[in-house]
C-alpha cells in the first residue's frame, strides 16, 4: 500500500497496542475488589497509554503525507473488510488529546464518582479504547466499529452517574447521535457499491462518483457529522447532555466526542465528495457563522455554568467547520489546531465546573460568586481558561482562531465579518461569567470554601501549560499538519480537469501547488 | 550583539512575570521586599537596553528587523515572533521603559502594605511586556499580541481589588469595549493579508503607495477603529474613566502615558497606509478634535480627581488623533511624549493626595492642602501648567504644534474645536488645582490629623517627572527652532521614508508665531477663569450651576452616554440572549420531544395493533411470539451491570476476532 507506512519503529502494532491497552486495563482490574485499587488501576493504565502515545508525536514524520504506522490486516475476505490501521497529520493531535485527557479525567473522578466505581472506570477506558479507534481506523467497516460502539459507555456515562435528569439527557444523546450513524451506515453500504467494492478509506478517497451521488453522500454523511459536531441546528443535545454528565463525561464528550464530527468532514466529507462539499459550501459556511453567533448568545443567557460552556462549545465549534469548509491551508489547519485548543481549553473548564460543584453542590453562576477571595489559584485556572477560550494572544486559541479567520477572509469577507463578530462577544459571555464567579464579594456560603489541593492542581495544570504553550509556539503543533492538509487538497483536486468548477474555487490563496 | 539587546528588553520583564507569577500562585515563597525588587529591576534593566538601542540607532537610523523565532505559519501565511526597531519604535521604548520604570518605583511606596502586593507587580511587569511587544513588533501580529495583552494586563489591574463590584465591572466593560475595537483591527489585518500577502510592516509600506483608494480607505478605517477602542476615542471612550477603579499607578503608567496611546502609534506606524487615504485621515483628525471637545466639556464638572484626569487624558489623546487627522504625525508623537511626562505626573501627584487622605477621591472633601503636602502641591501645580499650556512648558510646546498644523492645513474648524478644548483643559485643570490644594479645608475632621506628605520613594519619582515636565518639551525646539528639535528630525526619516506625507510642503513663518501667541492667550483666558471661578469667587459656580441647570445636568452625567449605550447595545444583547434561549427550548427541544412522543404514540399504536389484530387473527402463533418476547425481556432487565456486561462480551468477542484476524493476517 503506496498510501500507508507501515509501522517500522521500535514498538511494532504501536497503534494496536494503543487501542488494546485500555481494555487491557479493564481486564487487569477484574482482579482487584477495593474500590481504589481499581481506580489506581484504572489510573495507571491511561498514563501507560498516554506514555505510549508519546513516540506517535516523536517518529512521526512531519515531511510525509501517507499514513504512519501503519497496520494491515485481512479481517473478513468476503466483502473484503480489514483491519487496517495508520496516522496522517490530521488525526495525530486528537489521538494525544484523548490519551491526555483520559488520565486527568479518572484523576477528576478519583472523589467525585461514590457509586459504581469499577462500573465507571471500565466506561472510561473502553470509551477511551473506541476514541482511539475512531482517529486510527482506516477501512471504513472498522471505523463504524468503533464510531458505533463509543456511544455506549457514554450513555451509560451520562445515564448513570449523571444528574437528577439524567435519563432524559442520555436518551436524547443516543437518539440523536444513532440517527446520524443509520444515515453513516447507509453511506458506509452505498461507497462499497460505488466505490469499487472495498472499504478502504483511502481508495475510497480515489474514486471518482457522479455528481448526484456525491450529493446524496455528502447528506448522510453531514446529518452523521453535524449531529456529532454539534452544528446548528442539531446542537439540541449538548447542552442537556453536558449538564447532565458526571465531570468527566463532560470533559470528554465536549473535548474529543465534539470532534469526531470535524474529523469525520475531513476525513471523508472532503475527500470522498469534494465536489459536493464544494458544492454546498455556502450552506455550511452559513451554519458555521450561525452557530458562532447563536452559541454566543445562547451562552450570554445562561445560569448554569455547564450550559453556558457547552453553549461556548457550539459557537467554538462554528469556528472548526468554518476553517474547514474554506478549503485553504489557513483554514484547514487552524481548524485542526482549534480542535486541539477547544478540547484543551473546554476541558479545561468543564474540570473547573466540576471542581466546584463538588464543594458547592451547585453549577449556578449565582450561587458561586467571589471565589478569588476563599481560592485564589482555581480562580487562576479558571481566568485563564476563559482567556484561552476567548482567544487571548499568546494563548493557544489565539492562533486557530487567527489561522481561520484569516482563512474565511480570503474566501468570503461577509462571513469572516460576522465570524470576527463572535470573538467580541466571547468576550462578553466568559468575562461576564469570570466577573460574577471570580470576582466580587464572596457569599458566606463561598468564603470558607478550601482552594484547590494538589491533586486538583495536577488535573488543571497539564492543560494551562499546553495553553500556553501551544500559544507561545505554535508551530511545532502546525508542523505535522502541513503535508497532510497539502495531501487533502490533491485528493480533493483530483476530478478537476472533469469538474471545471472546482477548479475556482480551489485555487483560493494557500493552496498547495501541484 | 544588537539582537540579543533588542530581544532582551522585553525578556527581562518576562522572567520577573514568571518568578513573581509562580511565587503567588505558590503560596509566597519569598517576600513582597524581594518581589518589588525583580519587578522595577528589570524595567530598569530594560530601560538600560532601550538606552543602548537607542544609541545604536542615533548613529544608523536605517530600520533594523530582528528576528527572535518563527512563530507559526499556514499556507502562504509565515508570521515571525520579530522587532522592528527604527526612531519611532527608539521613541516609544524609551518612554515605556523610562515612566515604566518611575511609576514601578513609585508604586513600591503606594502599594505598600496592601493584599496582593506581589500580584499587583506581576501584573505590571506583564503589561510591560506586552506594551514592550506592541511598540517593538515587526509585523501586525506581534502588534495584536501587545495590543490585547495590554488589554488584558489593563482589565487585570482595573479589577484588582476585585472584591469591589465596580472594579469588577468596569474591568470587564473595559475588556469588552476594547474587544469591540480590536475586532475592528484584526479585519485590518486580514484586509492587509489579503491585500499584501504578507503582514510584516517593511514589506507592506513598501507597496503601500500601490494601494488603490478604496482598499486604502478601508484599511485605514478598520485601523481607526482598533485605534480608537484602545485610545478611548469616540464613540468607544467610555471604558477608561471607569477604568480609574483601578489603583492610581497603574491609571498612571496604563490609562495615561503608554497603553492609550496605542492607538496613536499605531496610526503613526501605518501613516503609509493613512496617505494613501486622505478621507479616513480626515476622519481620525475630526475624531480626534471632537473627542478633545467632548471630553473636555465633561472634564468641567466632575468632582473625582481621578475622573478629572481620566477624561483630560481622553480629550488630549484626542489632540494626538487631531494631530494625525492633520498629517502632523511628528507633532502626535511629540504631544504623546510630552502628555506621557505631566500625565503621569499628574496622576501619580494625585495619588499622593489621595494617599495623604486615605483613600479620599473626592475633590469636595479636600481643599486647602498646599501646605500640608507641599511637595505634592508643588509637582501638581507643575503638571496643571504644563497641561494648560503654560508658556515654555513641556504641554505648551507640543499642543501648540498640533494647533498650528491644524490651522496652517486650513482645517479651521478642526483648529476652532482643539482652541475650545485648550481654553476647556486650561480651566478645568485649574480648577481642580484650586479646589485641591487652595482655599479652605473641607477634610472631614476625623481625617484631618492623619494628612501626611508621602515617603521619599514616591516624591522622587514625582520631582523627576516634574524636571521632564518642564524641560521636555525643549526636544523639540532645540537646537534648530521650531519643529527643527533633535526630535523632529529624528523621527523625520518615519515619517519621510515613503514619501507620501505632505510634512513640510510650506513655509510660513510668521503664522505659527501669532498662532502661538492665540493659544497661549487661550491658555491663560482659561487659567484666569478658573482663578475668579474657584480663588477669587468661589460662590459664583454654584449661582452658575443653578442658572444653567440644564447643561450642568447634563455634563455631570457626562451626556448620559453611558445609560443610552445600556439601553442601546448592552440591554437588548442580554434580551436576545434570553429570547433565543427560549427559542431553543421551545422550537428544537419542542421538535425533538415532538418526534419522540410520536414516536411513542406509534409505538403505543403498533403495540395495540399487534395485541388485538395481529394477536387476535394468529393467536396459536402469537403464543410462541408471547414466549420469545418473555426471553428477550430477560436482557432488558434495566440493571447496569447487565448492559455493562452485555457489552463487554461484544467487546471481548470483537477484540478477540480481531486478535485473531491480526494473527491470521499478520504473516502477510
Amino acid at each position: 500500500m503506496s498510501n500507508i507506512i507501515l509501522n517500522t519503529t521500535e514498538l511494532p502494532h504501536l497503534l494496536t497496542l494503543l487501542i488494546l491497552l485500555p481494555v487491557v486495563g479493564v481486564a487487569v482490574m477484574a482482579f482487584f475488589k477495593d474500590e481504589t485499587a481499581i481506580k489506581h488501576v484504572a489510573f495507571w493504565t491511561a498514563a501507560l497509554e498516554f506514555l505510549l502515545s508519546v513516540p506517535l508525536y516523536l517518529w512521526f514524520e512531519p515531511q510525509r503525507s501517507q499514513m504512519q504506522f501503519g497496520e494491515v490486516a485481512e479481517w473478513i475476505t468476503t466483502p473484503p473488510v480489514r483491519y487496517a490501521l495508520g496516522i496522517d497529520g490530521i488525526s495525530l493531535w486528537l489521538i494525544l488529546l484523548t490519551t491526555l485527557l483520559t488520565p486527568i479525567c479518572i484523576v477528576a473522578s478519583w472523589t467525585a464518582i461514590k457509586t459504581r466505581v469499577r462500573e465507571f472506570m471500565i466506561a472510561m477506558l473502553v470509551m477511551e479504547t473506541t476514541m482511539v479507534g475512531v482517529f486510527c481506523a482506516l477501512d471504513f467497516v472498522l471505523f463504524y466499529v468503533f464510531w458505533e460502539t463509543m456511544l455506549i459507555p457514554m450513555y451509560l456515562l451520562i445515564g448513570v452517574w449523571g444528574g437528577p435528569n439524567r435519563i432524559y439527557a442520555a436518551i436524547k444523546f443516543f437518539l440523536y447521535t444513532l440517527a446520524g450513524s443509520f444515515l453513516l451506515l447507509i453511506a458506509v453500504i452505498v461507497l462499497f457499491f460505488q466505490g469499487g467494492h472495498t472499504f478502504d478509506i483511502l481508495a475510497l478517497s480515489q474514486a471518482h462518483y457522479g455528481q448526484t451521488m456525491q450529493a446524496w453522500l455528502f447528506w448522510t454523511f453531514f446529518a452523521a457529522f453535524a449531529v456529532k459536531v454539534p452544528m446548528f441546528p442539531f446542537h439540541t443535545w449538548l447542552p442537556d447532555a453536558h449538564v447532565e454528565a458526571p465531570t468527566a463525561g463532560s470533559v470528554i464528550l465536549a473535548s474529543v466526542l465534539l470532534k469526531m464530527g470535524a474529523y469525520g468532514f475531513l476525513r471523508f466529507s472532503l475527500p470522498i465528495v469534494p465536489d459536493a462539499a464544494q458544492r454546498f459550501t455556502p450552506i455550511i459556511l452559513t451554519l458555521s457563522v450561525v452557530a458562532i453567533i447563536y452559541g454566543a448568545y445562547m451562552a450570554l443567557a445562561q445560569a448554569d455554568l455547564k450550559k453556558l460552556i457547552a453553549y461556548s462549545s457550539v459557537s467554538h465549534m462554528g469556528f472548526v467547520t468554518l476553517g474547514i469548509f474554506v478549503f485553504n491551508a489557513q483554514g484547514v489547519e487552524g481548524a485542526l489546531l482549534q480542535m486541539l485548543n477547544h478540547g484543551i481549553t473546554t476541558g479545561g473548564l468543564f474540570l473547573c465546573v466540576g471542581l466546584i460543584y463538588e464543594r458547592t453542590h451547585s453549577r449556578l453562576i449565582a450561587d458561586n460568586g467571589g471565589l478569588s477571595k476563599p481560592m485564589p489559584r482555581y480562580a487562576a485556572c479558571l481566568v485563564i481558561f476563559a482567556l484561552s477560550s476567548l482567544g487571548l494572544p499568546g494563548t493557544n486559541n489565539f492562533i486557530g482562531e487567527f489561522l481561520v479567520l484569516v482563512g474565511t477572509f480570503l474566501q468570503s469577507k461577509t462571513i469572516a465579518v460576522i465570524a470576527t463578530l463572535g470573538i467580541i462577544l466571547a468576550a462578553v459571555y466568559l468575562l461576564w461569567m469570570v466577573q460574577r464567579v471570580a470576582f466580587g464579594v464572596p457569599s458566606p456560603k463561598t468564603a470558607k470554601l478550601p482552594d484547590l489541593n494538589w491533586c486538583e492542581m495536577a488535573t488543571l495544570v497539564p492543560l494551562v501549560i499546553l495553553v500556553f504553550w501551544i500559544g507561545v509556539f505554535p508551530n511545532l503543533f502546525l508542523a505535522p499538519m502541513h503535508e497532510s492538509v497539502a495531501h487533502l487538497f490533491d485528493t480533493m483536486a483530483r476530478g478537476q480537469q472533469s469538474m471545471p468548477t472546482a477548479v475556482g474555487l480551489l485555487s483560493g490563496a494557500g493552496m498547495t501547488a501541484p | 550583539m544588537f539582537d540579543l539587546v533588542v530581544i532582551l528588553i522585553p525578556v527581562f520583564p518576562l522572567l520577573t512575570v514568571m518568578a513573581n507569577g509562580l511565587n503567588v500562585m505558590l503560596g509566597h515563597r519569598f517576600s513582597d521586599e524581594v518581589a518589588h525588587r525583580l519587578a522595577w529591576g528589570s524595567v530598569f534593566a530594560s530601560f538600560l537596553c532601550s538606552l543602548w538601542v537607542f544609541v545604536q540607532i542615533l548613529s544608523d537610523p536605517a530600520p533594523h528587523t530582528v528576528v527572535a523565532y518563527r512563530w507559526f505559519f499556514g499556507g502562504d501565511l509565515q508570521v515571525n515572533l520579530g522587532f522592528l526597531i527604527d526612531p519611532l519604535t527608539c521613541v516609544m521604548l524609551l518612554v515605556v521603559t523610562g515612566v515604566g520604570f518611575l511609576i514601578h518605583v513609585y508604586s513600591v511606596g503606594y502599594m505598600h502594605g496592601e493584599e496582593g502586593f506581589a500580584r499587583f507587580f506581576t501584573y505590571m511587569n506583564l503589561f510591560m511586556v506586552s506594551m514592550l511587544l506592541l511598540v517593538m513588533g515587526s509585523n501586525y501580529v506581534v502588534l495584536f499580541i501587545g495590543w490585547e495583552g495590554v488589554g488584558l494586563c489593563s482589565y487585570l489591574l482595573i479589577g484588582y481589588y476585585y472584591d469591589r463590584v465596580s472594579a469588577a465591572q468596569a474591568a470587564t466593560k473595559a475588556f469588552v469595549v476594547n474587544r469591540i475595537g480590536d475586532a475592528g483591527f484584526l479585519l485590518a489585518i486580514f484586509l492587509v493579508f489579503a491585500t499584501f500577502g504578507t503582514l510584516d510592516y517593511t514589506d507592506v509600506f513598501a507597496q503601500a503607495s500601490r494601494l488603490d483608494s478604496g482598499t486604502a480607505t478601508a484599511i485605514a478605517i478598520c485601523l481607526l477603529i482598533g485605534a480608537i477602542g484602545k485610545s478611548a476615542q469616540l464613540p468607544l471612550y467610555t471604558w477608561l474613566p471607569d477604568a480609574m477603579e483601578g489603583p492610581t499607578p497603574v491609571s498612571a503608567l496604563i490609562h495615561a502615558a503608554t497603553m492609550v496611546t496605542a492607538g496613536v502609534y499605531m496610526v503613526v506606524r501605518n501613516h503609509a497606509i493613512y496617505d494613501m487615504a486622505p478621507d479616513a485621515l480626515l476622519l481620525v483628525g475630526v475624531i480626534g478634535a471632537a473627542t478633545a471637545l467632548f471630553a473636555a466639556t465633561i472634564g468641567l464638572v466632575q468632582t473625582d480627581i481621578k475622573r478629572v484626569l481620566a477624561y483630560s487624558t481622553v480629550s488630549q489623546l484626542g489632540f494626538m488623533f487631531l494631530a494625525c487627522g492633520v498629517g502632523a504625525y511628528i507633532a502626535a508623537i511629540f504631544h504623546l511624549v510630552t502628555h506621557a511626562f505631566f500625565k503621569a505626573l499628574l496622576f501619580l501627584s494625585a495619588g499622593s493626595v489621595i494617599h495623604a487622605l486615605s483613600g479620599e477621591q473626592d475633590i469636595r472633601k479636600m481643599g486647602g492642602l498646599k501646605d500640608r503636602i507641599p511637595v505634592t502641591h508643588w509637582v501638581f501645580l507643575i503638571g496643571t501648567a504644563a497641561i494648560a499650556g503654560f508658556p515654555f512648558m513641556s504641554g505648551w510646546w507640543s499642543k501648540d504644534e498640533i494647533l498650528g498644523h491644524a490651522f496652517v492645513h486650513g482645517r479651521y474648524i478642526l483648529w476652532l474645536l482643539g482652541a475650545i478644548a485648550a481654553f476647556c483643559t486650561s480651566f478645568y485643570m485649574s480648577r481642580l488645582l484650586y479646589i485641591t490644594f487652595y482655599g479652605e479645608s473641607r477634610v472631614p475632621h476625623e481625617a484631618e490629623p492623619h494628612i501626611h506628605e508621602s515617603p521619599q520613594v514616591m516624591l522622587i519619582p514625582l520631582v523627576v517627572l516634574a524636571v521632564l515636565s518642564v524641560i521636555g518639551g525643549l526636544i523639540g525646539v532645540i537646537p534648530g527652532g521650531m519643529e527643527n528639535g533633535a526630535f523632529h528630525q529624528f523621527l523625520k526619516p518615519i515619517v519621510l521614508s515613503t514619501g507620501a506625507g505632505g510634512e513640510e510642503a510650506h513655509d510660513v513663518h510668521l503664522l505659527p508665531y501669532m498662532l502661538m501667541v492665540a493659544t497661549t492667550l487661550i491658555g491663560v483666558a482659561g487659567w484666569f477663569t478658573a482663578h475668579y471661578f474657584y480663588y477669587l469667587r468661589p460662590a459664583v459656580p454654584v449661582q452658575f450651576a443653578e442658572q444653567m441647570r440644564g447643561a450642568y445636568m447634563l455634563l455631570l452625567n457626562k451626556y448620559w452616554v453611558d445609560e443610552l449605550y445600556q439601553k442601546l447595545f448592552v440591554e437588548p444583547s442580554k434580551s436576545l440572549g434570553r429570547a433565543l434561549d427560549r427559542f431553543d427550548t421551545v422550537v428544537f427541544d419542542g421538535a425533538v420531544v415532538g418526534v419522540w412522543k410520536a414516536t411513542e404514540m406509534g409505538a403505543a399504536g403498533s403495540t395495540w395493533f399487534e395485541k388485538y389484530v395481529i394477536y387476535g387473527s394468529l393467536n396459536v402463533i402469537g403464543y410462541g411470539n408471547h414466549l420469545a418476547a418473555r426471553l428477550l425481556r430477560q436482557l432488558q432487565s434495566g440493571l447496569v451491570h447487565h448492559y455493562a456486561t452485555i457489552l463487554i462480551a461484544g467487546f471481548v468477542i470483537l477484540v478477540n476476532l480481531i486478535v485473531l484476524f491480526l494473527w491470521v493476517g499478520g504473516g502477510s
